[in-house]
């Protein structure tokens, strides 16, 4: 019933791209998202296109798999289109009918917006394909950690988030295991009018909810007695290093944000 | 109500990577009235093949026939049917979330859309089945009771929709002796009084060889061996074979034999072995005169 749902779409192979410093990968991700936006022409969306393809076959990740990611957006990226297609303004009419015109400026306008949607999507899919979520929220406390001197709680914040994560399916098991509780006792969760099914939730989510509070007790206690008191003077099992890899990845990174920016220099106003 | 399973296969996350078969090819019949006891390994499939028996799973092929009729045939109303066969839950005391006691019990016989009347009947009779008094209870939380007390409430819960078959899926995990006994005598007296048809899935082999009429040995989803607990414990080796140990009288009456007491084999439960050795220390003490075999 819900176990369809897989926790975030970590894709677990061992490829260099996965043995990156997730604190490098962070960086190199924001760096890619910056790039998209410097992109000033489709050159400059085909050295991009270039990189994500490579770093996708580098990753040893399917390519379908980044553009899977795209598809909870689509409705976005079609909306991006048609909106930039119908109400930006040219000279050169395509096509022109009652109040529509679209322009040839138009149409490569949209073109233009909608693919920087699916370029942002793409790159920051091949971060969450290539990082486990626990991985990821350990690069982001590190990250955060020069935050700390200003007393913004960056462990508390990713402990935070590890617990979340790691509850996530345990979570929807109950979920599941409750709903058929209910349902063996002739509970109805399918049928009737919004404020019926509204109401048939409620066998759902007070036991759910009392056994989320349960294990989040039981789960204080425990790390209590392990000597658990924040992220003051903690140590890490496994000490992140950024080894030559990283600084390779940080120079391919560079190169490309060198490329886009001569790309934006050379070709300013060729298309637009 | 006999229940009758067909060749049953089930696959978790069919069609993914990640599918597994929890059950292959499974066949069993459930008579009228019997109480049957599944045992089994953890993972062997126990859990998934009760949850088929009232229509939560579907299987992946192979049917279940309730007198006769396939439980996912479309003319089926599987809602009305799950409340004929009645299913408890491992740990159903995390299924409560009623105000009152009696108002949880209450919810499966609203569900049937029963009159008030009746429902507050049906509220006495499984808080009666299940030892816990009315007029004590009945408007105290279920929360702020003790977790065996917890549980013989989810249990009412079930028992108020006057289920003609009921099925325990590991009813007293986790609780103490007591708590362990009242659950027990209390499926004992169900399975007399009321012939209600049970089917229990436990790890505790004491707990079967107390009630059950019929053993399912299961392993690896499929079914290993069925028989009489009688049976089922004289065969040590098949036990272990599927990951399982014999009830304790079974064991020490095999531990005996081997000392060279004069035991048949077969003898599972403590109040027969008691016989048998008492028989045998008379018989024995009349002869030599005095205290019993040396050991």
């Amino acid at each position: 019933m819900l176990n369809n749902i897989t926790m975030g779409q970590y894709y677990p192979v061992d490829s260099r791209v996965h043995r990156l410093d997730p604190r490098i990968k962070l960086i190199l991700t924001i760096a890619f998202i910056v790039a998209v936006f410097l992109a000033h022409s489709f050159v400059g969306y085909v050295i991009l296109a270039g990189f994500l393809f490579l770093s996708c076959r580098l990753a040893c990740v399917p390519f379908r798999l980044l553009l899977k990611g795209l598809k909870p957006l689509r409705m976005i990226i079609i909306l991006t289109f048609l909106l930039n297609l119908f109400f930006t303004p040219g000279d050169d009419v395509w096509v022109s009918f009652w109040i529509v015109r679209i322009t040839r400026e138009a149409f490569l306008q949209a073109l233009f917006y909608s693919l920087r949607l699916v370029f942002l999507v793409a790159g920051t899919s091949l971060l969450t394909l290539t990082t486990s979520p626990i991985a990821l929220s350990d690069g982001i406390e590190l990250l955060l950690t020069p935050l700390k001197k200003i007393h913004f709680p960056a462990h508390e914040l990713a402990m935070m988030m590890t617990i979340a994560l790691r509850f996530i399916p345990t979570l929807l098991e109950e979920t599941d295991k409750i709903m058929k509780a209910q349902m063996a006792r002739g509970a109805d969760f399918e049928s009737g009018n919004l404020l019926s099914r509204a109401r048939a939730m409620v066998p759902l989510l007070v036991p759910l909810f009392v056994s989320a509070f349960r294990r989040a007790g039981d789960l204080a206690l425990a790390m209590e007695s392990r000597c658990y008191h924040g992220g003051e003077g903690r140590t890490r099992l496994r000490v992140l290093k950024i080894t030559r890899s990283d600084w390779i990845a940080c120079g391919v990174l560079a190169v490309l944000l060198g490329l886009i920016i001569l790309e934006g220099i050379v070709l300013k106003g060729v298309l637009f | 109500m006999s229940i009758e399973v067909r060749h049953l296969t089930h696959c978790y996350s069919e069609g993914s990577a990640l599918s597994t078969v929890a059950l292959e090819d499974v066949s069993l019949t459930i008579e009228d009235g019997e109480f049957v006891g599944i045992i089994g390994h953890t993972g062997s499939g126990k859990s998934t093949l009760v949850q088929h028996l009232n229509g939560l799973l579907k299987p992946s092929s192979g049917q279940i026939l309730i007198n006769g009729e396939d439980l996912n045939g479309e003319q089926v109303n599987r809602r009305a049917l799950r409340q004929r066969i009645g299913l408890v839950f491992q740990y159903p005391e995390y299924q409560l979330f009623e105000e009152t006691v009696a108002r949880d019990i209450a919810f499966g016989p609203k569900n049937q859309g029963l009159s008030k009347e009746a429902i507050d009947e049906r509220v006495r009779y499984a808080m009666d089945c299940v030892h816990l008094d009315y007029q004590k209870y009945s408007e105290r939380s279920p929360f702020e009771l003790s977790g065996g007390q917890m549980r013989r409430v989810a249990i009412a819960g079930v028992l108020a929709m006057r289920p003609s078959v009921l099925i325990l899926d590991e009813p007293t995990a986790g609780l103490d002796p007591r708590g362990r006994d009242r659950i027990l005598s209390m499926l004992e007296e169900l399975h007399s009084r009321e012939k209600t048809t049970i089917v229990m899935v436990s790890h505790s082999m004491d707990d079967m060889a107390r009630l059950a009429t019929r053993l399912v040995v299961m392993k690896d989803g499929k079914i290993l061996a069925t028989g009489t607990p009688r049976e089922i414990f004289s065969r040590e080796a098949l036990m272990l074979s599927a990951g399982l140990g014999v009830p304790a009288a079974s064991r020490l009456c095999g531990a005996l034999r081997q000392k060279g007491f004069d035991l048949p084999a077969d003898l599972y439960r403590m109040e027969e072995l008691r016989e048998h050795l008492l028989r045998l220390w008379r018989h024995t003490g009349s002869e030599a005169g005095k205290g019993g075999p040396a050991c």
